[in-house]
């Protein structure tokens, strides 16, 4: 049985991103008026700096851009190994979310893996994990 | 005095060791000792004190004791003090000290980095009370829900991506932690880190802790101390040690994010340093380079330009090139990998031994009179060109 996982502390932020999933939506934020997205999450645009932002779902694929097969237990009872990866979104440019690759073995994934995010919900908060697309 | 250069004029160390019986305050105060003897300075004519990043209250382990607390306890009359952890990287310390030098504010500062991250594991309820993985804000909320909790993960996931996208393998990169390993054992201050020489075998069957990144991958936890005393180029006849220049320095990030960005600062830091220099990457005679990870060398060996983007695993394929007799020796006292988690600070010592010709044991042959210090990995990186003239 694992850990619960670290849980992020809600603030003005980042509440969209990690609340998204009870929607089904993985919010990134995204400029009204230049259309660029900004992540982690803030309050201005960070290639425009306009204030005129707003969580946009984006379609919740992505590549794997890289990954690792973490041995270490960083917390008591964590099972290992797990699949860390950094994930290029979809829909997103410029936009790479660091996650974990579920539901296969950890063998089994690969750079460039197509994947799609599943939610999993720990007290309210939504964490995108990504399974490989067969 | 404005534009007026910048020296490192005394080294100290304190005993470096793993779970160190005396207190973190009092290895700073042997490192200071032996820095203001090494220079041939007194107390009194100390007037900063600079430190990275900062004691860490909650988390003393990771930085027990403050600039103000030296100032305090040294009696130091001071004119200009900082401990920060918003800067570059660890050797921003020294940078630090070398502006308000070059700026006339001091004459000569004490520059320390006091670990005690061995020594406060086995004491947590003193030295990591304000550890909590329980709840996350700030930059790690995009991390360690996901278990990535150490940035040895982060790290691997670059590191396997550059032997994915450029073809560098575990033997190559083993390289770095084996020629860590050699030289430590020509350090006596590393003797409590490193017993023996680590072969290949032994590396490429060590256990894993993230992929590619084994356990001779990551430095280990330590007590230690390290001083460099920065002096005024007007006060160098105060001191009696060969002054080493700091020709250049640089702190360059794009995006200050783990994972946000497509490679590690050092690429930015490291060409932005020949900016600032006369002097070519074909001068420099040895590199001391942040190994906290193996990869991290990597990056600065191809950020500074010492091979192409992508050739790092070639160029130090079997470990002769960067070897203490090599073309181009790299950690030569054994880095962090070899000589123990002193986070950054013993890149620049060790730098300024082997350009004053005192690096006992491990002096590098022909002369050596310009090296490069770095430190940091990911958004974390801080360059010093150091210079005998």
């Amino acid at each position: 049985m694992n850990p619960p996982r670290p849980r992020p502390k809600l603030d003005q932020e980042n509440t969209a991103f990690w609340t998204g999933g009870s929607e089904g939506r993985l919010n990134i934020v995204k400029c009204g008026d230049c259309g660029e997205f900004t992540h982690p999450p803030r309050l201005l645009c960070r290639h425009c700096q306009s204030e005129n932002i707003a969580p946009h779902a984006v379609p919740g694929t992505g590549v794997i851009d890289s990954f690792t097969v973490n041995h270490q237990p960083w917390a008591r009872d964590l099972e290992v190994p797990y699949v860390i990866a950094r994930v290029k979104l979809d829909g997103a440019p410029g936009v790479y979310l660091t996650t974990n690759i579920v539901n296969c073995p950890v063998d089994a994934v690969d750079f460039e893996d197509k994947v799609r995010v599943v939610f999993e919900e720990q007290d309210g908060i939504f964490y995108p994990l990504f399974e490989r697309i067969a | 005095m404005p534009g007026m250069d910048a020296y490192i004029t005394g080294l100290g160390q304190s005993e470096v060791g793993v779970r160190l019986p005396r207190h973190p305050l009092l290895l700073t105060v042997d490192a200071v000792h032996e820095a203001l003897d090494d220079a041939g300075l007194t107390l009194s004519q100390i007037d900063g004190v600079f430190t990275y990043p900062g004691k860490m209250n909650g988390y003393t382990a990771f930085s027990p004791v403050s600039s103000d607390d030296l100032i305090e306890v040294l009696g130091i009359r001071s004119k200009w003090h900082l401990g920060a952890m918003e800067q570059p990287a660890q050797l921003s310390a020294i940078a630090a000290a070398a502006m308000a030098v070059k700026q006339g504010l001091v004459r000569h500062a004490i520059c320390f980095r006091t670990v005690y991250e061995a020594g406060g594991m086995a004491d947590p309820g003193t030295y990591m009370a304000g550890m909590k993985q329980d709840t996350v804000s700030g930059p790690s909320q995009w991390t360690s829900p996901f278990w990535a909790t150490s940035a040895a993960c982060w790290t691997a996931q670059y590191a396997a991506r550059h032997m994915h996208r450029y073809g560098m393998t575990r033997d190559q990169l083993g390289q770095i932690a084996i020629n860590g390993s050699k030289n430590a054992l020509r350090n006596p201050r590393a003797r409590a880190i490193t017993k023996e020489e680590l072969t290949l075998d032994k590396y490429m069957s060590a256990r894993m802790i993230s992929t590619p990144l084994c356990l001779y991958d990551c430095d280990r936890f330590t007590d230690a101390a390290t001083v460099v005393i920065v002096s005024a180029g007007d006060a160098l006849d105060e001191v009696k040690t060969t002054p080493v220049r700091i020709a250049a320095m640089s702190g360059s990030v794009d995006r200050y994010s783990w994972d946000q960005a497509e490679w590690f600062a050092a690429y930015e830091t490291g060409a932005d340093l020949w900016t600032r220099t006369d002097y070519t990457v074909k001068d420099v005679d040895t590199v001391q380079f942040y190994d906290g990870f193996a990869f991290l060398p990597i990056t600065w060996l191809e950020g500074l330009g010492f091979c192409e983007k992508g050739e790092g695993g070639k160029f130090i394929e079997g470990g002769t090139r960067i070897a203490l007799d090599g073309e181009l020796p790299m950690n030569t006292f054994g880095g962090q990998l070899g000589a123990g988690r002193l986070h950054g600070f013993g890149f620049a010592h060790e730098a300024v031994n082997q350009l004053r010709g005192t690096a006992t044991g491990r002096q590098i042959a022909g002369d050596p009179k310009v090296a490069v210090a770095t430190s940091g990995g990911g958004p974390m990186a801080a360059a010093l060109l150091l210079a005998r003239d």
